[in-house]
């Protein structure tokens, strides 16, 4: 605790650090994703490519990427953009497949009613499809979320800081307290951010809590 | 006017024939049953109305225009639709499933809520629960909601996919009534799709048997069919070889009691 306390602006800064690079690889994942599973939903042979080539993606080792991703985009390796293209890539290859059987679960009946009744094909997109789509849509959201937080440690060890900068400068100078901090830091606000999607989950879906405990799941 | 099938056929990619040369015109304010097994075509049918499914030949007409030149998504939010059970928006309150074409067109939210309460007063349910979502409410009360919703856009006509097919016989029966007294007042033109004989004849003005592949094998009134089956098929269909079909009277203490094939009476004859 007391280096906690003689380091806390240093701790609060990479913690910041770490969300700024996490929350917008999880938002980038959710949208490219959401448009993947929407086409392997609509064209299910293009999807079966697509979807594949999406998880192909995710066994592309983590350094790899991020020397290569700075040479495509030409940006620099130390740039927070380079580590939130890597994430966004992972969170998308482990998205995808969910988003697909997201729009999958949306009940037929449902949607044909609704398109019988006259929604144009945005309007069944906006307002039936996506909202019924966001109970499945948000399992995989949080597991992304909790392993892009966790991913994003692997910045440090090509010069993008963040709470994993605890863990390498901890392990070089041998301080244990620090890499303590950075191992239950990452872990607290992964916690942190899966229960603010719990949160807005609820709100985005109030009809869900009228279900029957059994029915809800 | 009204509703004209002329001589509609359609054909799936796949080579599935679902409906073959079909003719036949709904007059305004008349209700047409279509009825037959699964695989007759008839939601097909249905489904030309408001171009949910785009027949292969011939045309569907509406007021005697050709809905193949009409906007698909005005044609259908100015057609009524009553879909199977299961066919509310789930997230959706009671009121604003109601609401939802009305809102589409552009009518208020607020204004569209109103009118969304009353409808429900009309089909027979408390407007209490507009406030909950499909869910919690019964089958036939999601089935009442489902005519509530169809009439909102106040359309001339309705499409009714067998409609009241999932609830149990006694909720069936009032719904039905339900419809009947909503007819006598509002006098839609009404295409109703259902594979049970008996909600065909008592909601039907015409009936239209069909066969598979949408091969029409009678079509009449309830009492035509009932007093002369085109053929084997239709006799069979509507179980007029069954024994609560065969009525017969027998004199008990002055009264004609009415009973069936097997004997069991079904009512006192006036």
């Amino acid at each position: 605790m007391t280096w906690l306390n003689a380091n806390r602006d240093y701790v609060l800064d990479m913690l910041l650090q770490h969300v700024r690079l996490a929350v917008p690889a999880v938002v980038v994942s959710v949208l490219i994703a959401i448009v993947l599973g929407r086409i392997a939903w609509r064209w299910p042979r293009a999807g079966t490519v697509v979807l594949g080539t999406a998880s192909l993606l995710y066994s592309v080792p983590a350094l790899p990427l991020l020397i290569v991703i700075p040479v495509l985009l030409g940006i620099s390796l130390r740039s927070g953009l380079t580590l939130v293209v890597a994430l966004a890539v992972y969170g998308t290859a482990l998205l995808a497949g969910t988003a697909a059987d997201a729009f999958r679960s949306v009940d037929a009946r449902v949607r044909e009613a609704a398109e019988a009744m006259g929604y144009s094909r945005t309007g069944l997109f906006w307002k039936v499809d996506l909202p019924l789509a966001v109970p499945v849509l948000l399992s995989g959201i949080r597991v992304v979320t909790v392993s892009t937080v966790s991913l994003v440690t692997i910045g440090a060890l090509v010069g993008i800081p963040s709470l994993g900068n605890l863990l390498t400068d901890g392990f070089q100078r041998d301080i244990r307290a620090e890499i303590v901090t950075g191992v239950v830091g990452t872990m607290l606000l992964a916690i942190a951010l899966d229960v603010l999607l719990v949160g807005l989950g609820h709100l985005a879906t109030p009809w869900r809590a009228t279900l029957p405990k059994a029915a809800a799941r | 006017m009204g509703i004209e099938f002329r001589d509609v056929g359609k054909t799936y990619p796949d080579g599935t024939v679902a409906v073959t040369g079909f003719s036949c015109t709904v007059p305004s304010h008349r209700t047409l049953a279509l009825v037959g097994t699964s695989g007759s075509g008839k939601t097909t049918l249905m489904r030309m109305v408001n171009r949910m499914v785009e027949p292969t030949t011939g045309t569907v007409l509406i007021d005697e225009r050709d809905v193949q030149g009409l906007d698909k998504v005005e044609l259908r939010r100015s057609i009524g639709y009553v879909p199977q059970a299961g066919g509310l928006l789930p997230h959706r309150r009671v009121v604003d499933n109601v609401a939802t074409v009305p809102v589409l067109t552009g009518t208020p939210k607020r204004a569209a809520r109103e009118a969304a309460l009353a409808l429900l007063e009309l089909v027979g349910l408390d407007p209490a629960l507009g406030r909950r979502y499909p869910t919690q409410l019964s089958g036939g009360q999601q089935q009442r909601v489902a005519v509530a919703r169809a009439l909102a856009a106040e359309p001339n006509i309705l499409l009714m996919d067998e409609p009241f097919g999932a609830v149990d016989p006694i909720v069936r029966r009032g719904l039905q009534d339900q419809l009947l007294q909503l007819q006598a007042e509002l006098g839609k033109t009404i295409v109703l799709v259902t594979h049970d004989v008996d909600e065909a004849f008592r909601l039907g003005d015409e009936v239209v048997i069909l066969r598979t592949g949408g091969i029409v094998a009678q079509t009449g009134t309830p009492k035509e069919i009932m007093a002369a089956p085109a053929d084997a098929f239709v006799r069979d269909f509507i179980g007029s070889d069954r024994a609560e079909r065969s009525l017969r009277t027998v004199e008990v203490d002055g009264l004609s009691l009415v009973v069936d094939g097997d004997g069991r009476p079904v009512g006192v004859l006036e």
